[in-house]
């Protein structure tokens, strides 16, 4: 048996440490170390409430739009204020642009150079997706960047620039659009949705969305493998046989998101075992016991969180907490969401091999192909003539949870005020959930379970298997401890 | 352009956020990867970008740091994290076993040029804020103080001082443009300002080209977000004293924070993350905004603004509270056929 530390892991926005066991040419156990610690849970208390809008985006340049919603929600939900219809839709775009623009960073520029190193170079694909590919120098990048720039101008009018805006606010958005930025708003649409259907999918985003199960997906590919980097990333995974790969406990959850809380358009719930249920924000708590924290018996809901940094703590090792949903470990992203949202590929995928490298993949381009149509219709909806924005006095004494859903998962901020000030603030990001340390009873969290059993290639190093599977979690490690 | 003139450059994320490089990934005219391969840079590593991982990355640096690679430009983006008491570990690089602030002195030192990328890097930025409990330093600043973490008297191999493209997030303009100046050979101290922001849009106010100029002009104020007016005097905005050309050179297409309806809170200044008032709301004193715009005597500001509040048209005074136009720009002196 040999013991590996393998960093700085690079692509995972941030930075990350994993720890690998390794005995007959696999992982035995993980251990998942994030290693950077900069205390917005600090330096949010005593300020006026409003300023977190201003702090919470600066927690994470990726998922910075997501921060803004769920601090916005959060003191909305203080303040007991409903933002106006504009304003949300306005905020939905924000929320759903930075989504779409973040799963095809991941894809692009995260995930795909990994299958381009040498020790796939006897793959018959090898060549053309180096070609495709490779980190910095592939020809799919170039296009890839141009054409994210061009669809984040959707930002340029709506948040003034991305990311770190100030636009979104808890009763709608600064930003009153009018009627010819609407019209500009639909064409970048158009020209954003072009690409995705000529470079990405070679084929409509309504035939992606319409595909209902693991068999659709391998006919769709198989009608033209060659049409669309989508095919031809199904293509390699079909061959490393990604399906296989990084499977963790098949818990997993979603707040819900876009439209009226109500009626989200992706349904909010967990999905345990193959059966769908209702989330309960009052059963998270949060554990320290393996983290660089001050030692605290208990395990507490966020309201009552606390976050006293301890490099000392022997048991620590990583600055991140241990989220648990009544106790349990949940994974979460773009395939919990689009799973328990019913999704019938998504669905279709999980319940045949849960979440893995392949379905953790698929889920984020069905969610691009369901987006992008639903931000067409949210652009046409805008009202020029309605107002953009409500206000309202915030209480003196008053507490509010706010909870969003990231590119990469479920994304939380719960705030109490106290004096009219910011008396306790917590925020329990994705990629805390996914890449959780263990807690108290020692369970390990998401990626820890899913790193178990990965292969070990004889004289690697940084095993490609776990490069494959730890980004197959588009982690965000500047959330992750914030 | 010829091998030999290429330019290497490795670039480091510490306490910061990430987004200086996912602004710069919204480069436009070109996309970044052309842009960098047009000014003739070529990537050693970077952290969002690289192929390199784990060892193979590791080994980069340390060939670097022992000097058998040549190392043309180092960035830093996010503070370096020097805490607890100085021992560095709220950032361990992965993998290294060494705090993040080991690596960063070294590279520092082996480079021809250090550029810090963000607010963060050069002055600590919104990391050092509230009491700058984790020891986020900048390189050469600790807000406006010089020193940071490599020392007032720290200077590059090549004889240049460390170059602050400060802001919250930068824009990609400002990073390209000056790692060309780099690159080119056009670049020495005259280049920066008295904070090491380069001038060539440090030297532009904020309030440059300002879409709300003319509710400026007669002090016409928006009260709420959303509204239209000037946000000088009661919505915390700082334009008019904050160094950048946001409003000149647009973010994402077409956006500013000011054209995005919200205020500008001078993020490209040291010591921003704390301003000692809510960001959005104007600290005022006697009725009369505490910040005045650049270079603008009190008296002359108080007088002009009183003069320019009588004479506000209805349009402005109206517009001024509104989400949208109430009242359009009128025709007066041309009659209809």
């Amino acid at each position: 048996m040999t013991r590996r530390i393998i960093g700085p892991f690079n692509r995972v926005e941030g930075d990350l440490e994993v720890k690998v066991e390794i005995a007959d040419g696999a992982v035995r156990e993980a251990w998942v170390t994030s290693p950077l610690y900069r205390g917005f849970e600090h330096i949010l208390r005593g300020k006026p409430p409003r300023d977190a809008l201003v702090y919470a985006p600066r927690i994470c340049g990726i998922c910075s739009v997501s921060q803004s919603v769920a601090a916005a929600r959060a003191i909305a939900a203080a303040q007991e204020l409903t933002p106006v219809p504009n304003g949300l839709f306005a905020t939905d775009l924000m929320l759903a642009a930075e989504n779409v623009a973040d799963h095809l960073t991941h894809f692009y520029m995260f995930f795909m150079p990994d299958v381009c190193r040498e020790v796939y170079a006897s793959e018959p694909w090898h060549a053309a997706a180096v070609e495709r590919f490779r980190a910095v120098k592939g020809e799919a990048v170039p296009p890839f960047l141009a054409a994210r720039a061009g669809f984040l101008h959707l930002m340029g009018i709506l948040a003034g620039k991305w990311p770190h805006t100030l636009a979104i606010q808890p009763g709608g958005s600064t930003r009153p659009v009018e009627v010819q930025e609407q019209v500009r708003l639909s064409l970048i649409l158009a020209g954003f949705r072009q690409f995705l259907e000529r470079q990405v999918f070679g084929g409509t985003l309504e035939a992606f969305a319409a595909l209902s199960s693991p068999d659709d997906l391998d006919a769709w590919h198989a009608a033209d493998p060659g049409r669309g980097d989508l095919r031809r990333f199904l293509t390699i995974a079909r061959s490393l046989e990604f399906e296989g790969l990084g499977r963790a406990a098949d818990r997993f959850m979603s707040y819900g998101s876009f439209g009226p809380e109500d009626r989200r358009l992706f349904a909010p719930g967990t999905l345990v075992a193959g059966r769908r249920g209702a989330v309960e924000p009052a059963q998270i708590t949060e554990d320290v016991s393996h983290g660089w924290m001050g030692v605290d018996t208990v395990a507490r809901h966020p309201f009552d969180g606390m976050t006293v940094p301890d490099a000392d703590n022997p048991a620590g090792y990583s600055w991140c907490k241990a989220p648990r949903l009544d106790g349990a470990t949940m994974e979460v992203g773009a395939l919990a969401r689009q799973a328990i949202d019913g999704q019938p590929l998504a669905f279709g995928l999980v319940a045949s091999g849960g979440g893995n490298v392949l379905s953790r993949i698929v889920a984020r381009f069905i969610e691009v192909a369901r987006l992008v149509p639903a931000m067409e219709s949210w652009a046409r909806a805008l009202d020029p003539r309605e107002p953009f924005c409500d206000t309202r006095a915030i209480a003196d004494e008053c507490e509010g949870m706010g909870l969003a859903e990231a590119a990469r998962g479920s994304l939380g901020h719960w705030v109490k005020i106290r004096k009219g000030y910011i008396h306790n603030y917590q925020i329990i990001a994705p990629t805390t959930w996914n890449f959780s340390p263990r807690d108290r009873g020692g369970a390990p969290g998401p990626l820890e379970q899913a790193l178990a059993g990965a292969p070990v290639r004889p004289g690697e190093t940084d095993p490609v298997a776990v490069q494959h599977i730890v980004r197959s979690f588009d982690p965000c490690m500047v959330c992750t401890v914030h | 352009m010829a091998r030999e003139a290429r330019k290497s450059l490795l670039w480091l994320q510490s306490g910061g956020c990430g987004g200086c490089t996912l602004s710069l990934f919204c480069a436009e005219g070109p996309d970044l990867v052309t842009a960098l391969d047009s000014i003739g840079i070529d990537l050693l590593w970077h952290p969002s970008m690289s192929e390199d991982s784990g060892a193979s990355a590791l080994a980069v640096m340390e060939e670097v740091i022992a000097g058998r690679r040549h190392l043309d430009i180092f960035c830093l983006e996010g503070a370096v994290m020097t805490g607890p008491n100085g021992s560095g570990r709220f950032h361990m690089m992965g993998g290294s076993g060494k705090p993040m602030m080991w690596w960063i002195g070294e590279l520092a030192r082996a480079a021809d040029h250090v550029v810090a990328v963000g607010s963060c890097a050069a002055f600590g930025g919104i990391t050092a804020a509230n009491g700058n409990a984790t020891g986020a330093r900048g390189l050469v600043f600790d807000g406006r103080a010089e020193g940071g973490f490599l020392g007032s008297g720290f200077s590059a191999r090549a004889g240049t001082d460390v170059i602050n493209v400060a802001g919250c997030p930068t824009h990609p303009g400002w990073v390209i443009e000056a790692l060309s100046q780099i690159a080119s050979g056009h670049w020495d101290n005259t280049a920066a300002d008295g904070f090491g922001r380069p001038r060539a849009y440090a030297d532009h106010l904020v309030h440059h080209g300002c879409p709300r100029n003319e509710y400026y002009e007669f002090k016409a104020s928006a009260e709420q977000p959303s509204d239209l007016g000037c946000m000088m005097e009661h919505l915390g905005c700082k334009g008019t004293q904050a160094h950048a050309d946001c409003n000149t050179r647009p973010w994402n297409g077409a956006g500013s924070c000011l054209k995005g309806g919200y205020a500008c809170i001078n993020c490209t200044a040291p010591g921003f993350e704390e301003p000692g008032h809510a960001f959005a709301s104007t600290p005022k004193f006697a009725g009369i905004p505490v910040g005045l715009p650049a270079d603008m005597p009190k008296a002359w500001f108080v007088a002009l603004a009183s003069l320019s509040k009588a004479a506000t048209p209805k349009r402005l005074r109206e517009n001024a509270v509104s989400h949208r136009q109430v009242v359009p720009p009128s025709d007066r002196g041309l009659t209809k056929k």
